[in-house]
């Protein structure tokens, strides 16, 4: 009879540290390969093409230090948000008239699948001609161009809960309130998150389209800026300002899920 | 055997009653009760039975207040189930087929649905709650989720969850059915003891004979379109070969 002692370094706690490693690394991998093949180009193509990614990121720290510059990074962060929250505010309550009244939805489905088509600059061409200011423009811009997926991914959601479940709740003849906190709040919560996440890449493109045509200031109206200067480096790190904010939101998103949807059972073996 | 009782003394009655889904007169419609008449006393623990198909689920919608008549009249103590639906509030609690446990909420938490709709205070209810599930065997088991237990530790969730609104009338769905025999025998018997203990009125929807005999002190047995074929009353002084009798009439009517 022998023993065999478990090899070294393999103790549960060093797995883990591993395997974090691991996913750390799968995850940065990409990022770095691009930011890698910039930085080679940048030696051999000129400045206004593909500028050294130390330039880029001088710019970026320029663009947080400077008050003025970073004033133009939240405007349009508060655009991106209050257009989102507008047209899910307006689309969720759409969605439930349109679940409650068949009338409703048959009128208002073929509107919304006409606005689908509309695309993001006629808004901005309409919003120009029909109104004056600014920042309304924008907001009008915003909640148009997203509030038909809101709507038709809310009303989805509606739909799609469990009939069975909602019958068992309704058996305790709920408020309305009460149903809608114990049941339809947190059975349409996961769509209603991944709704938030499809719409915010959709809206951080489409307010620097509306900002470059019909605003005087956010990162859409610098982008007009670096282009009429040819910086391309400008260009770059005035667009990294966006993504940056993309990612910490999707980030928020993605911990509220998981904090919210613990509930889920998560299989082995995965499709 | 034939049980009469009268309207006064009914907690459930339904009076010519009909269910007809689709427009009637249409070549769609389907007639799933036809004109029944039943009455259920206070304390009675009334088994449906019937082959699948045969309207059981309609007639347990109607009591519950979830469909309406097509036509007739359906009193739940003396009560329109359907139009006075928020009356029942903590009146009538239902034990479904399935466990339909709220994916998102802990075993405590789903016994605690009922109590929060009648605005019972937190701490309140979750004692109520965790008292359930100690007696139903789950204590240990409060924060797990449904997705963590067993379908016989959900259905017993689902169960504690009806009785712990302390309500009068229970409605049952074959609660019993999706488990296993070994399973679904204890959950009966612990059924039976928790109903009598606290004076329930129940309703038992089965398509088992034997269970049927097991719970109720009242079987009625329904042939399609959900009318009254049989309707037999027993009760602990019933012997065995009459029991046995019984169940051979039953088969009988359900074969026929």
């Amino acid at each position: 009879m022998s023993e065999t002692a478990p090899p070294a370094g393999s103790s549960p706690s060093a797995n883990a540290v591993i395997s974090a490693m691991k996913r750390l690394g799968s995850s940065v991998l990409p990022f770095v390969v691009v930011i890698l093949i910039w930085q080679f180009a940048s030696l051999f193509f000129p400045r206004f093409l593909f500028p050294s990614l130390i330039d880029v990121f001088w710019r970026c720290l320029e663009i947080f230090s400077s008050g003025a510059m970073f004033a133009d990074v939240l405007a349009t962060i508060f655009r991106i948000l209050a257009g989102l929250a507008g047209a899910f505010i307006v689309g969720g309550l759409l969605a439930l008239l349109m679940v409650r009244q068949r009338a409703v939805d048959d009128f208002l489905s073929p509107i919304l699948t006409l606005f689908q088509g509309i695309p993001a600059l006629s808004w901005v061409v309409f919003a120009i001609i029909w109104f004056h200011g600014v920042e309304f423009r924008i907001f009008f811009i915003m909640v148009l161009t997203t509030l038909p997926a809101f709507t038709f991914q809310v009303l989805g959601a509606l739909r799609g809960m469990s009939k069975d479940l909602m019958e068992m709740v309704l058996s305790f003849r709920p408020t309305r309130i009460k149903l809608f906190r114990v049941m339809i709040m947190p059975a349409i919560l996961p769509d209603i998150l991944t709704a938030w996440k499809v719409n915010l890449g959709n809206a951080s493109r489409v307010v620097v389209v509306a900002e470059l045509v019909g605003a005087t200031g956010g990162v859409g109206y610098q982008l007009l800026q670096q282009q009429q200067l040819f910086d391309m480096a400008g260009a770059l790190a005035w667009t990294l300002q966006l993504v940056f904010f993309v990612l910490i939101v999707q980030g928020a998103l993605t911990f509220i899920e998981n904090a919210a949807f613990r509930y889920r059972a998560v299989s082995e073996r995965s499709i | 055997m034939r049980d009469t009782v009268t309207p006064g003394e009914a907690a459930i009655h339904l009076d010519h009653v009909s269910k007809v889904f689709g427009r009637e007169g249409s070549g769609a419609a389907y007639r799933a009760v036809d004109d029944l008449n039943l009455e259920v006393r206070f304390g009675q623990m009334l088994a449906i039975l019937g082959k699948t198909g045969c309207g059981k689920s309609t007639i347990f919608n109607m009591i519950a207040g979830l469909t309406e008549p097509s036509r007739g009249k359906v009193r739940v103590a003396g009560r329109d189930p359907f139009a006075e639906f928020d009356w029942f509030r903590g009146k009538m609690a239902i034990v479904f087929q399935s466990d339909r446990l709220l994916p998102w909420r802990s075993a405590v938490q789903n016994v605690e649905l009922g109590l929060e709709m009648l605005e019972v205070p937190a701490a309140e209810r979750r004692v109520t709650a965790q008292m359930w599930l100690t007696k139903l065997g789950l204590g240990g088991h409060e924060n797990d989720f449904p997705h963590a237990l067993s379908g016989g530790m959900r259905q017993r969730i689902s169960i504690a969850r009806a009785f712990a609104t302390n309500a009068n009338i229970l409605l049952c769905d074959e609660p019993f059915s999706a488990l296993d025999e070994s399973t679904a025998g204890r959950l009966r018997a612990e059924f039976v003891r928790l109903v009598k203990e606290n004076g329930k009125t129940a309703v038992f929807i089965t398509h088992s004979i034997s269970e049927a005999l097991e719970i109720g002190d009242r079987i009625v047995v329904l042939k399609r379109p959900a009318k009254i074929a049989y309707d037999v009353s027993f009760d602990g002084a019933t012997d065995a070969e009459e029991r046995e009798l019984i169940r051979s009439r039953i088969g009988a009517v359900l074969a026929a």
